[in-house]
C-alpha cells in the first residue's frame, strides 16, 4: 500500500531541523536546508509555533501537476506527484498552483523542490512529530 | 571551510564599511572554533589599548563539521574581555553556526567602531550596513523583532543583538542569539556597544553539495543513534540541567546567599521538577540537534491593576537558577524567571548578575553601602528589589550601580568586601562550589570558567583526594577541551564525541587526520590561548581567591587556602610544558 507522509505531531516540534538537513543530504546530496522538500519554520519568530511546510499529498486533483505546461509532474499513487526533471523548464507554475505553498523552488538547479514521501524525515525526527500513513492507491 | 583546505576569514572594518575576505590556509592547522578563533585573536588584539578601544576585534568563528552532524552546534566568540581584562571566550548555539557555514565564513572578524549605531545583515554575496539609531535603546527582544521584520532569510539567518547594558558598556553585557541563546559570559554585549553595533544578521543561503555520501550519512547515522537512541543525552532533553539542583544542594554543593551556606533551605521549591511543575511550557533545540535541552518556562505578570495579566516564556537553566535564585535567596521558580527576563531584555549576563547582586546584597547588610548608593533596600530573596537593581545596572542609573556595571571584582575594590566578591580571576563564580576541582579549575581555566576544564565534575567523580590527579586531571581536560571547541561541538555531547567519533566524523568530510593530529592541535590552540593571556599580563600567581570560599565547606568540608594555592602552583608549572 503506498504511504505518505503526515507533519500532524508539529506541536511537539523542537526546532532542530534534522528532518531538513537529512532530507537535503539524503535526497539532494547537499548540506543546505534550502534544498529539503520540508521546510520547519516558526510562526511569529522563535517565540511562535513550529510549524512545517510539506507537501499534504493531494489526492485525486493534484494543483501543481494540473499547472505545470510540459507534464512532468507524474501523480504518485496514495497522493502527491513524483518529478520528472528531465524535460522541467523551471517555470515555477507549480510552487504558485501549491496553496499550502509546499513546493519549493531550487535556484541552483532551475527546479522545483517535490517531496517524495520517502518518509527519511520521519525516521530522524526526534520527537514524533512527522509519521507516515498508509493510503489506497487513487490512481 | 568544509571540503577545502583554507579557513575562509570574513574581516569587516565597521569604521570604513569595508570588507575583506582571506582564504588562509595557514589556519588549517587550528581545525577551526576556537583554534582559528585564538589565532586571529592573537593577531588582531591590541593589549596596548583598553578592552573597549575601537581598534579591539570581535572574532566569530564555527568548527570543521559545524551543524552537519548531530549536537555540532556551537559558535564561539573571542574577544578582549572587558570584565577580566584578559582572554574572552564564549560559546552560542542557536542557528549561528548553521547560518555562517552557509553564509560561505569559517570566522568572522569585525574591528573599528560606527560613527552612528549601525546593525549589519550579511549572506554568501553581500554585506549591507544599516541604520540602527532608532533601536539603540531597545531591549534584545524588540530590537530581534525589529529586524526580523524588516530582513529577509526567514527560516535560515541567525540574529545576533544587544539590549541596553550592551549599549552602555555594562562590563557582562550579554548577546543574544536567536532569542534563547547566548554569548553569555565576560562581556562580549559591551564590546558590541563599544562598536556602536546593535546587531548582525547572517543569512545562510548557500549550497554546499555532498562530497562522499555514503560515508558521511553511515557516520551520520550512527551519531544520531547514539544521541537519540541512548542514555548519554537523555538528562539534558528531559528535565534539563536544572535537574542538577537538588543533587548539588544535597552534596553541599550549591552556592546560596553570595556562598554564606553551600545549600539552600527552599531547594524543592526552586528544583528542576518545580520548573517542570510549574512553568515547563516547551522545549526547543539549536540547529542540527536532536536533543533540544532548551527549557522554556512560562509565568504570569500583572501589568495593570484588576484584571490585567500577560504570560512570559522565558528559558532557563542550571546556572540561571543558580545565580538568580539560590545565590539571592529566591525562593520560587515564577520570581526566578521574573529575574531572567529581565537580565534577558536587558541584554545581561544572568550569572555575572547574579553574582555581582549577592556581593552588592551582602555589602549592603554590612552597611558598606547606603540606600544612596543602592537607591532600593537589597536583601536576599526579595525579588522585586533585585528585577529594580537589575535595571539601575544596566542602566547606569548612578555612580555605585556605574562601578557595580564593571563587576564584583571592581565593586569590591571601591567599596570593600573583597573576600565575599565571589570572583576567580575577575570572572563571577559558577554554581559549583564543590571542592578544589571546581575552584582551582576555574582559577586556572583560561577564561576562568567552569567549562574550561570541569574541575567541578572531577570534584564529584574522583576518589580519594590526591593533588597529583587533580592537577593532571584539570590540564588534561582543558587541554582536550580545546579540541573539541575547534569543532565547536556541544560540550552536553562530550561523551558522545569521543576521539574514534571525531576521527570518522572529519574523515568522513575529507580531513584526513590521526588521533596525534589531535593531540598536536589541542596543544597548538592551548598554547596559542596562554600566550595571549601572558600578552595581555595575566600571571596565575598573582590571582587572589576571595575568603570565602575557604569559608563556606563544599562537598569534602572546608577547603584549604594553602592547599588551593599550592595546586594553583603545581598548575603553572604543569603549563611551561605547553610552548
Amino acid at each position: 500500500m503506498a504511504k505518505v507522509l503526515k507533519a500532524d505531531g508539529m506541536n511537539k516540534c523542537i526546532g532542530c531541523f534534522t528532518c531538513m538537513l537529512v532530507c537535503a543530504g539524503v535526497n539532494r546530496q547537499n548540506h543546505s536546508i534550502s534544498k529539503s522538500a520540508i521546510k520547519v519554520r516558526t510562526s511569529g519568530g522563535l517565540k511562535g509555533k513550529f510549524v512545517a511546510d510539506v507537501c499534504i499529498a493531494c489526492n485525486d486533483e493534484r494543483a501543481c501537476a494540473e499547472a505545470c505546461p510540459t507534464g512532468v509532474l507524474i501523480p504518485r499513487p496514495g497522493g502527491g506527484v513524483i518529478l520528472e526533471p528531465k524535460s522541467c523548464i523551471g517555470c515555477k507554475k507549480c510552487t504558485e498552483a501549491c496553496i499550502v505553498s509546499a513546493v519549493f523552488f531550487d535556484d541552483t538547479e532551475g527546479r522545483p523542490i517535490i517531496c517524495k514521501h520517502c518518509g527519511m524525515c520521519t525516521r530522524f525526527c526526534p520527537h514524533e512529530c512527522l509519521r507516515m500513513e498508509e493510503q489506497d492507491n487513487d490512481i | 571551510m568544509i571540503y577545502e583546505k583554507y579557513i575562509r576569514v570574513l574581516y569587516i572594518d565597521l569604521k570604513d564599511r569595508k570588507i575583506r575576505i582571506e582564504q588562509r590556509e595557514d589556519l588549517c592547522e587550528y581545525l577551526g572554533g576556537v583554534g582559528v578563533a585564538s589565532k586571529l585573536l592573537e593577531e588582531n588584539i591590541k593589549p596596548e589599548l583598553s578592552p573597549l578601544h575601537e581598534e579591539q576585534p570581535i572574532i566569530l568563528a564555527i568548527g570543521a563539521a559545524s551543524s552537519i552532524y548531530p549536537v555540532i552546534t556551537k559558535t564561539v566568540a573571542m574577544f578582549y574581555s572587558p570584565l577580566t581584562g584578559e582572554l574572552g571566550e564564549s560559546y552560542a548555539g542557536g542557528r549561528l553556526a548553521l547560518t555562517m557555514l552557509l553564509a560561505g565564513y569559517d570566522a568572522i572578524v569585525i574591528g573599528g567602531k560606527a560613527d552612528k549605531p549601525i546593525y549589519m545583515t550579511l549572506n554568501r554575496s553581500n554585506i549591507e550596513f544599516k541604520d540602527a539609531r532608532a533601536l539603540w535603546g531597545m531591549s534584545s527582544d524588540e530590537a530581534g523583532r525589529v529586524i526580523r521584520e524588516r530582513e529577509p532569510g526567514g527560516g535560515k539567518r541567525s540574529i545576533l543583538r544587544i539590549g541596553p547594558a550592551g549599549e552602555n558598556m555594562v562590563s557582562f553585557a550579554s548577546v543574544c542569539v536567536d532569542t534563547y541563546r547566548h554569548f553569555g559570559r565576560l562581556g562580549l554585549g559591551a564590546v558590541f556597544g563599544s562598536k556602536n553595533l546593535k546587531a548582525v544578521t547572517i543569512i545562510g543561503d548557500r549550497s554546499i553539495p555532498v562530497k562522499n555520501f555514503k560515508e558521511y550519512f553511515k557516520v551520520y547515522q550512527e551519531i544520531y543513534k547514539k544521541v537519540t537512541d541512548t542514555e548519554i543525552m537523555s538528562k539534558y532533553h528531559d528535565a534539563g540541567t536544572p535537574v542538577n539542583v537538588e543533587p548539588l544542594n544535597e552534596m553541599g554543593g550549591l552556592p546560596t546567599k553570595n556562598l554564606r551556606q553551600n545549600r539552600f533551605e527552599y531547594v524543592e521549591d526552586i528544583s528542576g521538577d518545580a520548573f517542570v511543575r510549574n512553568n515547563l511550557v516547551r522545549k526547543m533545540a539549536c540547529t542540527g540537534c536532536p536533543v533540544g535541552c532548551i527549557h522554556i518556562g512560562q509565568f504570569r505578570r500583572e501589568f495593570g491593576k484588576g484584571y490585567d495579566y500577560e504570560s512570559v516564556s522565558v528559558s532557563y537553566d542550571y546556572e540561571l537558577i543558580f545565580a538568580l535564585g539560590s545565590f539571592l535567596g529566591i525562593k520560587s521558580t515564577d520570581e526566578i524567571l521574573q529575574l531572567i527576563e529581565a537580565v534577558e531584555q536587558l541584554g545581561l549576563d544572568a550569572m555575572s548578575t547574579g553574582v555581582v547582586l549577592g556581593w552588592a546584597t551582602e555589602a549592603y547588610m554590612e552597611k558598606l553601602l547606603t540606600d544612596r548608593d543602592t537607591i532600593i533596600p537589597l536583601e536576599f530573596g526579595n525579588s522585586s528589589s533585585y528585577n529594580k537593581a537589575i535595571e539601575y545596572l544596566a542602566a547606569n542609573e548612578n555612580e555605585f550601580y556605574k562601578i557595580l556595571s564593571k563587576g564584583s571584582y571592581e565593586a569590591a575594590k571601591k567599596y570593600g568586601g573583597q573576600d565575599y566578591a565571589m570572583t576567580f580571576a575577575k570572572n563571577e563564580m559558577p554554581g559549583y562550589h564543590t571542592g578544589y576541582g571546581a575552584l582551582v579549575g576555574a582559577v586556572v581555566g583560561a577564561r576562568h570558567s567552569h567549562l574550561c576544564n570541569g574541575g567541578y565534575s572531577i570534584d564529584q567523580s574522583m576518589g580519594a583526594f590526591d593533588k597529583e590527579k587533580l592537577v593532571e586531571g584539570i590540564f588534561k581536560e582543558e587541554k582536550e577541551r580545546c579540541m573539541l571547541n575547534s569543532l565547536a561541538i556541544c560540550l552536553f555531547a562530550r561523551k558522545v564525541y569521543d576521539r574514534e567519533t571525531i576521527l570518522k566524523v572529519l574523515n568522513a568530510i575529507g580531513h584526513e587526520l590521526t588521533d596525534q593530529d589531535l593531540t598536536k592541535i589541542a596543544e597548538r590552540i592551548y598554547g596559542t590561548k596562554l600566550r595571549i593571556k601572558e600578552r595581555l599580563g595575566f600571571k596565575l600567581k598573582d590571582v587572589k581567591v576571595p575568603k570565602r570560599f575557604f569559608e563556606t565547606p563544599g562537598l569534602w568540608g572546608k577547603l584549604d587556602e594553602g592547599l588551593a594555592y599550592e595546586l594553583i602552583g603545581m598548575y603553572d608549572e604543569r603549563i611551561k610544558t605547553i610552548n
